[in-house]
């Protein structure tokens, strides 16, 4: 049993949560707005995207309590985890770009 | 001599000792699986936008109403069930069984709300004549692909959001009968809200980016 998790749960209390709660609400409100606004793609993914992080940031670290636990178990965790993401993304997305500058060629 | 070792160990600078997280194996165990999933998940929705970067044209189909304001209930009820899970772990914690188990229906209940909007969203698209292999629009021709991306990133989700469903249930009827300790009922919070954190990453990329312009 996890004598730090329960302690944080202690700690946090009801109150905490119901702000975070309302605080990816917000974000998720703030999401749908900007969809309607008429920007480009890549301006677009990168404001969703970013918003997205943030709120699976508070998620993790409050929802899942890994602001409450060890350092040592997030440091196991969401390095390995976000270096395996840019990994991907920095072998692809140039790819993907490539693709489309060279679609009329191809076709 | 065994013992004198562990407080050695213990008193370490780097104070990790035999347990370096401080947390029981079913909890890392579920960190463990959490984070491999992230992956599957990145792995795939990093695929889903090479896709849609590479296409040079892409459906944005929803609309509004019903599409957008759907989606966005689905995040609502998601979130608000994340909320009642984090309740049910500090009930759980504090020994409180009837409350915490009431905690856990009402999430398994905003994940039933999720999966009934999903389907029925589903079914409109299918109706629509939308497949894995062909979209039945004729602004957007030849793009086939969107079908495949949209029915496997939200069937994988949506099957996870079941699996944790029945998840809940069993561990509800477990602590609330005391045969699952609270450390189970944080176990599977963490599922829960990784269901949730995955969601807040496909409901931009699927829809906010796919909706259809007045």
């Amino acid at each position: 049993m996890s004598g730090t998790a329960s302690a944080g749960h202690t700690q946090a209390g009801s109150r905490l949560y119901v702000w975070v709660w309302g605080w990816l609400l917000a974000f998720t409100g703030v999401e749908v707005y900007l969809a309607y606004l008429h920007l480009p793609v890549p301006l677009m993914l990168v404001l969703l995207m970013g918003l997205s992080v943030i709120k699976g940031g508070l998620i993790v670290a409050y929802f899942m309590h890994l602001r409450f636990e060890r350092f040592s178990l997030f440091l196991t965790l969401i390095p390995a985890l976000v270096f395996s993401i840019c990994i991907i993304l920095i072998f692809f997305f140039p790819d993907s770009l490539r693709l489309n500058e060279l679609g009329p060629a191809l076709r | 001599m065994a013992d004198a070792r562990a407080q050695v160990i213990g008193e370490s600078r780097w104070g990790g000792g035999l347990a370096p997280y401080a947390i029981g194996s079913k909890k890392f165990g579920m960190w463990l699986f959490v984070i491999s999933d992230a992956l599957t998940f990145s792995a795939l929705l990093v695929a889903y936008s090479y896709v849609r970067l590479a296409s040079p044209q892409w459906p944005t189909p929803f609309p509004f109403s019903p599409a957008i304001i759907y989606a966005t209930l689905m995040t609502f009820f998601l979130l608000s069930s994340s909320l009642t899970m984090v309740l049910a772990v500090s009930a759980a914690h504090r020994g409180e069984h009837r409350r915490a188990v009431g905690w856990l229906l009402g999430t398994m209940a905003g994940g039933t709300a999720f999966i009934a909007l999903h389907l029925r969203e589903w079914l409109h698209l299918i109706h629509e004549g939308l497949r894995p292999w062909q979209t039945p629009w004729a602004d957007w021709p030849n793009t086939p692909l969107f079908g495949g991306s949209f029915f496997g990133l939200t069937g994988l989700h949506m099957l996870h959001v079941a699996i944790g469903v029945v998840y809940l249930g069993v561990i509800a009827y477990g602590f609330g009968r005391r045969k699952f300790s609270s450390e189970d009922v944080e176990v599977s919070g963490l599922y829960w809200h990784f269901v949730d954190l995955v969601w807040m990453f496909i409901f931009p990329l699927i829809y906010l980016l796919s909706v259809r312009m007045a």
